[in-house]
């Protein structure tokens, strides 16, 4: 086909390979993350040096700045990494599921139904363990209800689970509003941080560094094929993608991690909506860059919030769910109306 | 021309809601030959396409590729030896024009390995071949249809698959981008031997560039053979609903309306 004008640029094979996935971008973002690891237990009431962290670090003994490291503020800053880490990676891959870049890890009713479980169990006076089993046994019924009104005929389309997600997390926020309404007053301050998302009570986050790290592991042979995915059902099934089991694990992974989040962090907005969307906005949408790069964008933010929320009003807490909505809305804001 | 069929239909019977499309189609797509689909519009071009493509299951009848029945081969190997090109485009996320056209290399690529230097170059001789050079880093969503098109007929050619189905392939490009395209998949037949069944709508390009034609003509029934042993025009006008005139030139056949 000779006959058309030439175009005027003519970028090399290797200068194309060296474009598509920058192999710089997940060291910056671990380095990234180590450095607000480094921050979140440096900062707070009691400040500590760079030299008593290494020391700490290292095993050795820093008096009493090792014990608020190591029993107060290691666990928080775990658990907030962990879940922003979750929340990123299950609101890229909702995001591929459904085929919409504004998906977050809650459009299928998964925090809606982690709420109901965690008030009814703070409504009798339920704390720590019991209630994180509730909540989580809340985000399974919620996913079991919409995963069971989603299958019909026709399968698990993009649309029907969006809508069966919608109408089951609009169930769960009326009945959220009831608890409210019964609950005793001093029960409500409790409820309230709860459902901005708060982890000043995380106590235990290796189950949500475990969920990460084993999340990040089952997606990376998947990662193609979510590509293939984000294109279609049609292209994927045509290029030998199987669909439907692809759909199914990619809903009950995205599901788990979630609830886990949920369960450890309560519902923290706009992580997982805004981190995905960024990182594809600035390097493309290979889920073999998006998700790790998602998860480590994610996990940096959350411990960000939270260092920002339990020392910015000190002594004073603010729900990291508060900070992460306001960092969250301008920032998307100004996404959407940038490509007006 | 090659003995063994690439694509066999035997008593094929396509239907869409209990309404028969095809019935007891017998088909043999060799190597090296372009089969041409023409029909009316809704008369089940795309859903025999698709059928044939092993992504939809017959009414009755059986479908064997290279000798396989089709829903014997496994989802991967199945993609590396047949390939459809979609009547449409869609693009929910950007993505630029090299990634859109390495799609296609995915069944040829294991599972934990990474595209290879090999398949970028397939790819970028496969956006030569559509005259997208100079194209590769543009996002596909903000190219015209035209240019969708031709990224999604590259993306087609690097999966290098012996059976090519095309669903409309020249409808939204412009016409010397129409002959060239023709000409690219009937080069593809005669010196590479692959096969390759296109649904057209234009009847000249079906004269000027297919061995052989599919026609249906509803009600399931369907007349196949020798491109000019079917395009005749007494059959075609009854299958189009309007009286169509045959006109020669140069010794080549031409179908206009009357």
């Amino acid at each position: 086909m000779s006959s058309h004008p030439p175009a005027t640029i003519l970028p090399s094979p290797t200068a194309l390979r060296a474009l598509r996935r920058p192999a710089w971008v997940l060291p910056a973002l671990l380095l990234a993350l180590a450095a607000a690891f480094a921050l979140a237990l440096a900062v707070g009431s009691v400040a500590v040096s760079a030299a008593e962290l290494w020391q700490i670090a290292t095993g050795g003994d820093a008096g009493m700045a090792g014990d608020i490291v190591r029993s107060l503020r290691l666990p928080r800053a775990l658990a907030a990494a962990a879940c922003g880490g979750l929340l990123a990676l299950a609101g890229a891959l909702m995001q591929v599921l459904l085929r919409n870049p504004l998906a977050d890890p809650y459009v299928l009713g998964i925090s809606g139904g982690a709420a109901v479980g965690a008030l009814l169990a703070m409504l009798v006076g339920a704390a720590g363990l019991l209630l994180e089993l509730s909540a989580f046994a809340g985000a399974l019924a919620a996913m079991a209800l919409v995963f069971g009104l989603a299958h019909g005929e026709g399968s698990r389309t993009p649309t029907r689970l969006l809508l069966t997600g919608v109408i089951v997390s609009a169930g769960c926020g009326a009945a959220v509003s009831f608890i409210l309404a019964v609950a005793s007053e001093q029960s409500l301050r409790g409820m309230l941080f709860w459902l901005m998302g708060d982890a000043s009570t995380a106590s235990r986050p290796g189950v949500a560094v475990a969920a990460l790290l084993g999340g990040l592991v089952a997606c990376a042979p998947l990662a193609r094929d979510l590509n293939l995915l984000a294109r279609g059902d049609g292209t994927a099934q045509l290029l030998g993608v199987p669909v439907v089991r692809l759909r199914l694990v990619v809903y009950l992974l995205a599901s788990a991690l979630t609830a886990i989040a949920v369960t450890t962090v309560g519902s923290v907005g706009f992580v997982g909506l805004v981190v995905p969307h960024l990182i594809r906005l600035a390097f493309g949408n290979d889920q073999r860059l998006l998700l790790p790069a998602s998860a480590l964008a994610g996990a940096t933010l959350l411990l960000l919030a939270d260092t920002a929320a339990r020392t910015v009003i000190a002594p004073a807490q603010l729900p990291v769910g508060v900070l992460t909505a306001l960092l969250g809305v301008p920032v998307f804001l100004f996404l959407l109306n940038r490509h007006r | 021309m090659s003995a063994v069929p690439t694509l066999l239909a035997r008593g094929l019977d396509v239907s869409v809601a209990g309404r028969a499309l095809c019935t007891g189609l017998e088909l043999d797509v060799r190597p090296g030959e372009l089969l041409a689909i023409v029909g009316r519009n809704g008369i089940g071009k795309s859903t025999l396409l698709t059928t044939l493509a092993g992504l939809r299951r017959p009414a009755a009848g059986t479908l064997t590729l290279e000798g396989r029945e089709i829903t014997d081969w496994p989802a991967r190997e199945l993609a590396k030896r047949r390939a459809l090109l979609a009547q449409s485009q869609e693009d929910h996320f950007a993505s630029t024009v090299l990634d859109t056209a390495l799609v296609g290399r995915h069944p040829h690529i294991g599972r934990w390995a990474d595209e290879s230097d090999a398949d970028v170059d397939i790819a970028l001789a496969a956006l030569a071949a559509v005259s997208l050079r100079g194209f590769e880093l543009r996002e596909v969503r903000t190219l015209s249809g035209g240019e969708r098109q031709r990224v999604a007929i590259a993306a087609l050619l690097a999966q290098q698959a012996p059976l090519c189905l095309l669903d409309e392939p020249v409808t939204h490009l412009d016409l010397d981008y129409q002959i060239e395209t023709l000409e690219l998949f009937a080069r593809l037949a005669r010196d590479e031997g692959r096969a390759v069944v296109a649904v057209l709508h234009d009847l000249n390009q079906v004269l000027r560039f297919a061995d052989r034609a599919l026609l249906l003509t509803g009600g399931g029934e369907w007349v196949c053979g020798p491109v000019d042993a079917v395009l005749q025009a007494e059959v075609l006008s009854r299958a189009f609903c309007h009286p169509l005139k045959e006109l020669r030139d140069d010794g080549r056949r031409y179908f206009v309306p009357a």
